[in-house]
């Protein structure tokens, strides 16, 4: 079973009456243990896809099957429950809380959920992106790559089934970024499915899948030859489980 | 989300904004205490008007000359003297056939006089009463004896000092025996009176009494009485008590309408009434001022909650990103301003209950028996009304959040 299977989507917004098209048609899988870069220009609708995928919007048209279930009948609660238990995202710009620990804005997610222990969950979460050492810093003394990380960890902190990364070097320099990719890529290589949304192709190839889109419709789907493994000096833990 | 981990999320996101938040709850403050300053007051002040009047007795009733509205104000308030009232009058009244339950009772008349002794002189009031004064005051006598009926009706010239005249007189010298002048005619001091304090008041140790003849024809050189005062035997008896002596009166004046009556009758239940309406009447007054600082107190809480909400957007956005229900993004800003209101209710109850606490200081400093009461339901009432507030007006920003689309909020710049 697919982990995530969307066919014949559709997304147009309505403002005033008018109709903007932004999606048209999408269909594809997303098996368990992928790595996928959605790669666009700017408006291709790439964002309003991941938006979707994520549960943070709904398709005008189409299906979209999550672990074998239809969304469409989930109401708001559920999509909310689904975003805390199941997806973990990551922004161009870390969204992270200001005048707040990096060790409190990991264990931000674990406040909207049933479990327990959420102190042990967020130290394991930022030793996997090497960042132990930054547990009790407030979010303004760190650094742009430090502050993405602390987002990965956040991401990460309720073992979520699938991770979305919606640009997520566009803010930082190439040495961070290199480093957020490595990241993503051991996380991947642990089994977690990673979307990642970008419109540059040297960021694109690090994943194993590039679907290519353009004016709301896909117009490639193929795999990464060659593709790039990021090399870092940062300290990770290789195998969580 | 559980309820604790909110609440920890509050108080940090409110003393992140410390000066914000002060500025914000201002009003509530006020407000609140401003509840608690009239409750407290009110009480205080009832206390006082109740241990004012009670002291004479509520079985006193008051015949005052001239017509007048029972609950408004008396003739002399206008500075109208009336001269309908006399000493033949009270005696009358006297008569136990005809006003059955009158236990004791006597004419007034009130002056001012210099009273001097040796070298010291002191201007006290003057008051002429019958030798029942005692029993219709329920005044004490504290060395000596009061004059008797005899020396009343002989016109004998003696003298009760009140304790206040007498200090400032003879300081702690004995006074009994001792001979002091009003207007060159020599008094004997026979007894000094027992400290009470104000009554009605009236400071009733900076008085002298006389008979009440002397006062009348000799000092003060008038024929008629300012007042009479009589005690019912019980308080049941007052109402036919006021009619008996109301038809007697008329009888004497030659008076057929009730509506054409010189006099009016007055007691000390109906005095409490009339205190009290006016107490209730400004104590609704400051209740709706106070009322009106809580709502714009409340509509400062909207204002700075809807700024709050907007500032916050991208994390209200991000929130929902995370998995936060509109539930708990609602939770989140009705507690803020709940709690923000909370914590003004309990700075306001601080304030009043200090501020009411000087102003009882202030009143017993000049002699008042003024009680300080902050009853723990004005604390349960301000804090509901400051809590109820902030939920009331917190309403409309929270849903405001809650209903925040988290794609937009997370691209709001």
């Amino acid at each position: 079973m697919p982990l995530m299977k969307v066919a014949g989507l559709d997304k147009e917004y309505v403002n005033e009456e008018v109709v903007t098209p932004v999606l048209h048609d999408i269909s594809f899988s997303v098996e368990p243990g992928e790595f996928i870069a959605i790669m666009g220009p700017s408006g291709s609708g790439k964002s309003t896809l991941m938006h979707i995928l994520g549960f943070l919007d709904r398709p005008s048209r189409g299906t979209y099957l999550f672990e074998g279930s239809d969304i469409a009948g989930f109401d708001d609660n559920k999509l909310a429950r689904i975003r805390n238990e199941k997806v973990g995202f990551i922004f161009q710009s870390f969204n992270l809380l200001p005048r707040t620990t990096v060790l409190e804005n990991v264990k931000l997610p674990l406040f909207y959920s049933k479990r327990k222990n959420h102190e042990p969950a967020a130290r394991e979460a930022l030793a996997a992106v090497g960042l132990t050492h930054r547990v009790d810093y407030f979010t303004n003394q760190i650094s742009g790559g430090e502050k993405q990380r602390v987002a990965i960890a956040r991401a990460l902190v309720n073992n979520p089934s699938v991770i979305f990364a919606d640009e997520p070097t566009g803010n930082l320099d190439s040495k961070s970024g290199n480093t957020v990719m490595r990241i993503l890529q051991n996380l991947n290589d642990q089994g977690r499915t990673i979307i990642l949304v970008t419109h540059e192709l040297d960021t694109a190839e690090h994943a194993k899948r590039l679907i290519r889109i353009k004016d709301g419709t896909i117009v490639g789907d193929e795999k990464i030859q060659n593709r790039k493994v990021a090399e870092d000096s940062v300290q990770l833990v290789k195998n969580k489980e | 989300m559980n309820f604790l981990a909110t609440i920890k999320l509050v108080i940090k996101t409110l003393l992140a904004r410390k000066g914000r938040s002060f500025l914000t709850v201002l009003g509530i403050v006020i407000g609140v205490a401003g509840v608690i300053i009239i409750i407290a007051l009110g009480a205080g002040a009832q206390s006082l008007v109740l241990s004012q009047i009670s002291t004479l007795g509520a079985n006193l009733v008051g015949v005052l000359p001239g017509k007048s509205d029972e609950t408004g104000p008396p003739a002399f308030v206008f500075g109208v003297e009336v001269t309908t009232l006399t000493e033949e009058d009270a005696i009358a009244l006297s008569d136990n056939s005809r006003v059955p339950h009158i236990q004791a009772l006597s004419p007034y008349v009130r002056g001012t006089a210099t009273v001097v002794w040796r070298d010291q002189n002191v201007d006290t009031n003057l008051t002429g009463v019958w030798a029942t004064y005692p029993t219709v005051q329920s005044a004490l006598v504290e060395s000596g004896r009061f004059f008797d009926e005899r020396e009343q009706s002989g016109g004998a010239n003696v003298i009760v000092l009140g304790s206040e005249v007498k200090r400032l007189l003879f300081g702690d010298a004995g006074a009994l025996g001792e001979v002091v002048k009003i207007k060159n005619v020599p008094f004997e001091v026979i007894a000094v009176m027992e400290s009470i304090g104000s009554v009605a008041f009236e400071n009733q140790d900076d008085t002298v009494l006389v008979p009440f003849v002397i006062a009348q024809r000799q000092i003060l050189g008038i024929n008629h009485a300012h007042f009479i005062r009589a005690k019912v035997d019980a308080s049941e008896n007052v109402d036919p008590t006021i009619e008996d002596m109301k038809v007697l009166l008329r009888e004497r004046h030659g008076i057929k309408n009730p509506e054409e009556e010189d006099f009016s009758i007055r007691n000390a239940a109906e005095a409490i009434e009339l205190l009290t309406t006016i107490t209730n009447g400004l104590r609704l007054f400051l209740t709706a001022m106070a009322g009106t600082a809580l709502v714009v107190g409340g509509i400062g809480i909207m204002n700075i909650m809807l700024v709050t909400v907007a500032e916050r957007t991208r994390e209200i956005g991000l929130r929902k990103a995370l998995g936060a229900t509109r539930g708990d993004v609602r939770n989140q800003f009705l507690f803020e301003s709940s709690l923000i209101t909370l914590l003004g209710g309990l700075i306001g109850i601080g304030t009043g209950a200090v501020i009411s606490f000087l102003v009882a200081l202030l009143a017993r400093s000049f002699g008042y028996e003024w009680a300080y009461v902050i009853s723990p339901t004005s604390v349960v009432l301000a804090v509901g009304v400051s809590v109820l507030t902030g939920v009331i007006f917190g309403l409309y920003p929270a849903f405001k959040a809650a209903k925040l689309n988290p794609i937009d909020a997370l691209r709001y710049e």
